[in-house]
Parts: C-alpha cells; sequence; structure tokens
C-alpha cells in the first residue's frame, strides 16, 4: 500500500522496471513467423512499385513494355519476382493464421507450433508450385 | 490530475484513446485481409497467364472488363492494406515526432501514388486512348 503510494506521488520520475530485450529470449518459430509476417509485408509494400511498374509500362506501350520484360527476364528479375512471390504467399498464410486468431481458435501450444510451421513449410511449397506451373504455362524454361 | 473540463476521463478515452482513434484500422485490415485472399490468387492466375505473351496480347487481356475489374479491385484493396500495415510500422518503431510525422506523409503519398498511377493505367489499357 505504501509503495502504491510512493509510486503516485513520485510519478513517472522513479525508474521503472524495463522487461528484457528480444535476445534473452528462446528463438521459437511463432516468434519467426511474427517477424517473417511483418517483414513480408514490407516486402510486399515496396514490392508494388513492380506491379504499378508492370501496369504503367504495359499501358505506355510496346517499348515501354520491352525495358520491363527485359529486366523481370533477367537473372535479378527472374530472383525479384521469386522473392516476391514468398514474400506474397508467406503474408497470405500468415494472414490466414493470423485471421484463425481472431476467430478465437489456434491459441493451444501445440496448435500454435503447427499454424507457424504450416506457415512456412506452406509458404515454400506453393511459392515452388506456382513457380513449376508458370514455367509450365510458359512451355518449359527461357 | 487537474480537471478543467466537464467530462470524465471515461467519456474522454472512450472509444480513442491515445492513438486519438478508435480500433476502424484494426477492423479494416480484417476487411481487406480477407478480400485480398481470393484477389492475390486471381492476380498469381493473372501473371501466370500473361507469362511469355508479347505486349500486344498483354494488352488485350489486362484490359478486357473482368481482368481489369479484378485488378482494379485488387489495387485498391492492396493499397489500403499496406497503408494500414506501413503505419502500423511506422508508429510502433518511429518515435521522434517530426520523423514520425514525416515517414507517416511518406507513406501516404506512396500509397496514393501506386494507387492512382496502377488504376489509371489499368482503366487506360482498358478504355484504350
Amino acid at each position: 500500500m505504501t509503495e502504491l503510494q510512493a509510486g503516485s506521488t513520485a510519478g513517472a520520475r522513479r525508474s521503472r522496471p524495463l522487461s528484457p530485450h528480444l535476445q534473452v529470449y528462446k528463438l521459437m518459430l511463432t516468434f519467426v513467423m511474427s517477424g517473417f509476417h511483418r517483414i513480408s509485408g514490407a516486402v510486399l509494400y515496396f514490392g508494388m512499385l513492380l506491379i504499378a511498374w508492370w501496369l504503367i509500362a504495359a499501358a505506355s506501350g510496346p517499348n515501354a513494355y520491352s525495358y520491363f520484360e527485359w529486366f523481370m527476364g533477367s537473372l535479378i528479375g527472374r530472383l525479384v519476382l521469386f522473392g516476391y512471390t514468398w514474400a506474397l504467399l508467406h503474408h497470405m498464410l500468415g494472414g490466414i493464421r493470423h485471421l484463425i486468431w481472431d476467430l478465437g481458435y489456434g491459441f493451444e501450444p501445440a496448435e500454435r507450433e503447427f499454424l507457424a510451421l504450416a506457415t512456412i513449410v506452406g509458404s515454400i511449397s506453393l511459392t515452388l508450385i506456382v513457380w513449376v506451373v508458370g514455367y509450365v504455362a510458359m512451355g518449359g524454361p527461357r | 490530475m487537474k480537471e478543467t473540463q466537464m467530462r470524465t476521463p471515461m467519456s474522454r478515452v472512450r472509444g480513442l484513446g491515445a492513438a486519438h482513434s478508435g480500433t476502424h484500422h484494426f477492423w479494416h485490415q480484417r476487411v481487406t485481409s480477407v478480400a485480398g485472399i481470393p484477389l492475390c490468387i486471381a492476380l498469381i492466375v493473372i501473371v501466370i497467364a500473361l507469362l511469355g505473351r508479347n505486349h500486344a496480347a498483354v494488352v488485350q487481356i489486362l484490359g478486357s472488363p473482368i481482368v481489369a475489374i479484378i485488378m482494379l479491385l485488387f489495387i485498391i484493396n492492396i493499397v489500403y492494406h499496406m497503408w494500414i500495415g506501413m503505419q502500423e510500422i511506422i508508429v510502433d518503431y518511429v518515435h521522434e515526432e517530426k520523423f514520425k510525422l514525416a515517414t507517416l506523409l511518406a507513406n501516404t503519398f506512396f500509397c496514393f501514388a501506386i494507387g492512382f498511377s496502377s488504376a489509371f493505367a489499368i482503366l487506360k489499357l482498358s478504355f484504350g486512348v
């Protein structure tokens, strides 16, 4: 009681205990997936430049579009698109995980671990599937 | 705390709080995430369908009503979703007031620029002017 009163009178000046910083915690998959979700969101944010470039180039004409095609066909372009595909699918699966939580399901330890694992395994598998389908649709790698 | 107005602290804080606004961003982020699932799948299908096609074919497909409508919905939905998301990241990590204001403005300008230029491009492809 006296401590409470002292706390309220001394106000914000009194030094308060701080929670330990990130590095003291054991690295958990759920924690990593939480970070991945935010990072993939940020990556997709700037990746929208690519979508905008694509649409504007298509609307501008064959010449502008050929520059876009040249970049996307290059090794760097393909790597960027591969990363973009993974970020998109990972963020989508991570988002579905959040929606499951928003509905009140999946909070048990085993369920949390499963959802975290399903997010990363699912996003990598789906990315590979999408790229295989893409290459098949294109008629093989060029 | 010195009372300078008639309203109680509870009435001032109810529905608002330190963010000066309520929970509508939280809810809108959920709405746009649900809408984003079919729209992103549609985007992937559209991109795969356009792989390796020449400019004329790309213009024809992107400009067709169904594809153009899906792309417009995708752009509007994603731009709003990413605007809220980046705002959340900024207010989490940027604490210096002026820099926070600058980054929040930059976020808004970026999202508007991406949204309007992409939407304009889709409309131009569709109406073929």
